[in-house]
């Protein structure tokens, strides 16, 4: 039974021709960063997914106390929004720079970017301090809970990305953009702009569908 | 563990909340005799180490190693050893439960029964299951598909380690403190009550495991997608890699959201927030919801893989092609896509109407036909096959029927009303025992067997073997049948004493299962050893010791560190017999120099200094917390700044391998 159903199959292919077993050089099978990272990021977007979904669920739940219309400043949020999207934007001219091999440029437009992370974040925190102010802080409601929870996973994310921003711009600064500092430049970069992409959700779902 | 009153007074600054009374052995014999022992094994291993100078060789050959098959050798160990944890909690609760029946309480308080049973489905599930399915793939993927490592090696060395941070945390528990008594899902005590540290010692156990978990499935996919030989594509895999592609695609895709849960419920317990409370609009329906949306997919995450191991060794055994290659493959990705849309059937009783329970039933019932389908194909494959009865085709057959019999009380349990009655009762507990240690535990046996000669180069010894497999076989069914029939009389799990004195020779009954497993367990521990001892006797030479059907029985028992020396050519599903059909030669000469990753001892230092974190984390410790997890970073950081990843083994080191083997064949051929 078995060699019959081997042959056939085989037979398909021509019994007679001689099959090559191995190869006689190494074979270069292609780098699976690119993969790995995309996978990574699909990870980590489920966790968003269960917080937005954590958001969905308790999100109008304020406990009597005031709502997101009374609560959100859609004029910061609108700064910030701005912060983040430019940010990506430069970080675009950085991959520019890397693609000719501009080790200087590729730097500067890093160090903008990190400067608008950063202001993104110096207002993210004057909010939530001023959130808390009002009386308004993550123990106050569930709804809160889960919005504290949610943006502050991103913000969090955001500091990590800036942390790895200048890790890189020192590793960049001192072994130049060699093949490693470039993959890794593609998979920082991937991070951001899948932040900035979160980003946008975070504020089509929480900010302004918060305020209706 | 008896820690039940909590102190109110405020936390030492460095200490937190440990105080003298953490220690709980000090009014806990059970406990006391257990450190004893842990103590004096850890010394003799210490002792060992020490007497033959083992500890270089062992820091630089293990614990750096990122060598996927000492990896995954290291996991099968974890997952042995934590298998002997998890199961003396079982027989605990089996003496308990056959013991305390109206005015005897039996030797467990509550509050202690609570832990064993919530230690017992964490060990089993995270620290058992786990690591051993883990452990597998780690080992067996690479060969399988021509690769000489996976495509992230020090990733893969770093996600051991933190499951075995996991492993340790809940050891912790143990000796300081206590563990959770929330069941192996923390369904209870959610939101900010319960003060205790034993659900903490739960949370950051599993998140620290489960950040090894996730990464190593990202790696597997990755090594899977982009490292088959030439010729392999996708419907020449052999099947054990297929149900491995789709594990590592359901914990990529449901890890994240245990995460988040259990990120949700530190939330609750350390910083006061509202996600899981009954008061200010938390919701704890939205956790059982979250939390089976991970649980649901992680008991397929366990059990394809076993699917995976059945495949081949029914195939090698029976001499013949899989039966329904195809179908087999569909089957797995139809059950991979349908263990997303059940979660809902763990909590028919949540209410949440006729409708949404019909339409979670319906799927429920639907994944039993893929199911159906692969048990065919076995059955198919073993049809007019010259089947060779070894062990691993043993634990083959006897899972066949006993996980088709837990298939059935599982499409039982599918249905709404009948869940409505058997809901949280020992008929489920029977159930899910029944498709779990029939479906993963067998085949873990099975896998073991099989591919033992392989990893170590001897086979293990088939009578022990054998002891094993039927202790297993006959406990099994003497521990559960007896549970089926209480779960229908309506007793519900968990309990640890009952009033009703008719029920105890059940109870009874199931004890002497349990102590039949332990012989079970007992003998393959023999085995272990006289195989052990019989080594030479059982050596394999020829590095395909049973007549096996892919790759990784083309390369010696054990293979070298390359793998292969030249990278296999596919042309066929079961690449090695179409290469053995076709009277394939093993290259002699031509070798080259092997680009291999190098070792590194990063993985281990931020496992360590994880588990540092989590202890702090759990015990209220804020400096050290601080200061651990600012070394996490550094160290993330400093790993960074190495480039050197990587070397080449020289040609004529490959030559010398190569050539030993080559005498060794001709002296065995």
């Amino acid at each position: 039974m078995a060699d019959l159903a081997h042959s056939s199959v085989h037979g398909a292919h021509g019994a007679t021709a001689v099959r090559e077993y191995h190869l006689a050089h190494e074979p270069h099978p292609e780098n699976g960063t690119a993969l790995g990272f995309w996978l990574y990021l699909m990870s980590d977007c489920l966790i968003f997914a269960a917080l937005f979904a954590t958001w969905g669920v308790l999100g109008r739940s304020f406990a009597g106390g005031a709502g997101g219309a009374e609560l959100f400043d859609l004029k910061l949020v609108a700064l910030n929004t701005a912060f983040l999207l430019l940010s990506s934007i430069t970080f675009g001219f950085a991959m520019l720079r890397k693609q000719v091999n501009d080790k200087s440029g590729t730097l500067i437009w890093l160090a903008v970017t990190g400067l608008f992370g950063l202001a993104f974040l110096a207002v993210e925190l004057y909010e939530f301090r001023h959130l808390i102010h009002e009386g308004a802080g993550p123990q106050s409601s569930a709804a809160m809970s889960a919005f504290f929870a949610l943006v502050g996973t991103h913000g969090l994310h955001v500091t990590f990305g800036s942390i790895w921003l200048v890790v890189l711009m020192v590793q960049i600064a001192k072994h130049g953009l060699i093949h490693e500092n470039k993959r890794r430049l593609m998979c920082l970069s991937m991070f951001w702009h899948f932040l900035d992409v979160v980003w946008i959700g975070v504020f089509t779902f929480v900010y302004l569908m918060g305020v209706l | 563990m008896a820690m039940t009153e909590h102190t109110t007074a405020p936390a030492h600054w460095l200490l937190g909340r440990i105080t003298w009374d953490s220690i709980p052995m000090s009014h806990e014999p059970i406990l006391l005799w257990t450190f004893i022992a842990v103590c004096l094994g850890g010394l003799f291993v210490l002792a060992l180490l020490t007497k033959f100078r083992l500890w270089g060789p062992m820091w630089r050959d293990w614990l750096c190693s990122i060598d996927h098959k000492k990896i995954g050798i290291m996991y099968m160990v974890l997952g042995i050893v934590m298998l002997l944890r998890g199961f003396a909690d079982a027989v605990m609760m089996r003496l308990q439960q056959s013991m305390a029946f109206g005015e005897n309480m039996g030797y467990l308080p509550p509050h202690h029964y609570d832990q064993v049973f919530t230690a017992h489905g964490v060990i089993m599930i995270f620290f058992v299951a786990m690591p051993l399915v883990t452990g597998l793939m780690n080992y067996l993927v690479p060969l399988q598909i021509g690769a000489r490592d996976v495509a992230f090696p020090f990733l893969n060395n770093f996600s051991f380690w933190m499951t075995t941070a996991g492993a340790v945390l809940v050891m912790v528990s143990l000796f300081l403190g206590e563990f959770s008594t929330s069941g192996w899902l923390a369904l209870s005590n959610l939101g900010h009550q319960n003060p205790g540290v034993g659900l903490d010692y739960y949370i950051w156990s599993l998140q620290i495991a489960g950040v090894g978990t996730t990464l190593s499935g990202i790696n597997l996919l990755v090594t899977i997608v982009k490292m088959r030989a030439p010729g392999m594509d996708m419907m020449k895999m052999p099947i054990f890699t297929w149900t491995a592609l789709c594990t590592n695609a359901l914990i990529v895709a449901s890890f994240p959201v245990l995460t988040a849960a259990l990120v949700l419920m530190s939330l609750d317990r350390y910083l006061g927030t509202n996600f899981f409370t009954n008061d200010l609009g938390g919701n704890p329906m939205l956790y059982v919801n979250l939390i089976w949306i991970w649980g649901h997919p992680e008991v397929y995450i366990l059990v394809l893989p076993a699917f995976g191991v059945f495949s081949e060794v029914v195939a090698t055994f029976s001499r013949k092609r899989l039966f329904g290659y195809t179908s087999m493959v569909y089957a797995t990705v139809c059950i991979t896509v349908l263990s997303y849309l059940v979660w809902l059937h763990h909590f028919f009783t949540m209410g949440s109407g006729a409708s949404v329970n019909a339409f979670f039933g319906i799927t429920t019932m639907i994944i039993s036909i893929p199911t159906g389908a692969k048990i065919f194909n076995w059955l198919f494959t073993m049809y007019r096959g010259r089947i060779r009865f070894t062990v691993p085709m043993l634990w083959t057959v006897g899972f066949m029927v006993t996980f088709a019999i837990g298939g059935m009380t599982g499409v039982l349990l599918a249905v709404p009303p009948a869940d409505f009655v058997l809901h949280n009762s020992l008929f489920l507990i029977a159930h899910f025992h029944n498709v779990i240690i029939g479906g993963v535990v067998f085949a873990m046996f099975a896998g073991i067997n099989y591919w033992f000669p392989k990893a170590f180069g001897y086979k293990l010894d088939e009578f022990w073997g054998k002891v094993s497999f039927w202790c297993w076989l006959v406990g099994f069914w003497v521990a559960f049948t007896p549970l089926y029939v209480l779960g229908l009389m309506g007793v519900t799990r968990r309990a640890n004493h009952f009033e009703d004195p008719s029920l105890q020779i059940w109870f009874v009954i199931a004890a002497c299962g349990a102590g039949i497993v332990a012989l079970g367990i007992g003998a393959f521990l023999v085995q272990l050893g006289v195989s052990y001892l019989k080594r030479d006797q059982l050596r394999d030479h020829t590095g395909d010791p049973w007549d096996g059907r892919t790759l990784e029985w083309a390369t010696s028992s054990p293979p070298p560190q390359y793998n292969f020396a030249f990278t296999p050519v596919v042309h066929d599903v079961d690449a090695w017999w179409d290469m053995k059909k076709h009277g394939y030669k093993r290259p002699l000469s031509g070798f080259q120099a092997i680009h291999m990753p190098l070792n590194t001892g990063s993985g281990v230092v931020l496992s360590v200094l994880s588990l540092v974190w989590g202890f702090a984390l759990i015990w209220h410790m804020w400096p050290l917390a601080i200061a651990s997890f600012a070394a996490i970073v550094i160290g993330a950081i400093v790993h960074t700044f190495n480039y050197k990843r990587d070397y080449h083994i020289p040609a004529a080191e490959v030559v010398t391998t190569e050539n030993a083997r080559t005498q060794l064949l001709a002296q065995h051929g």
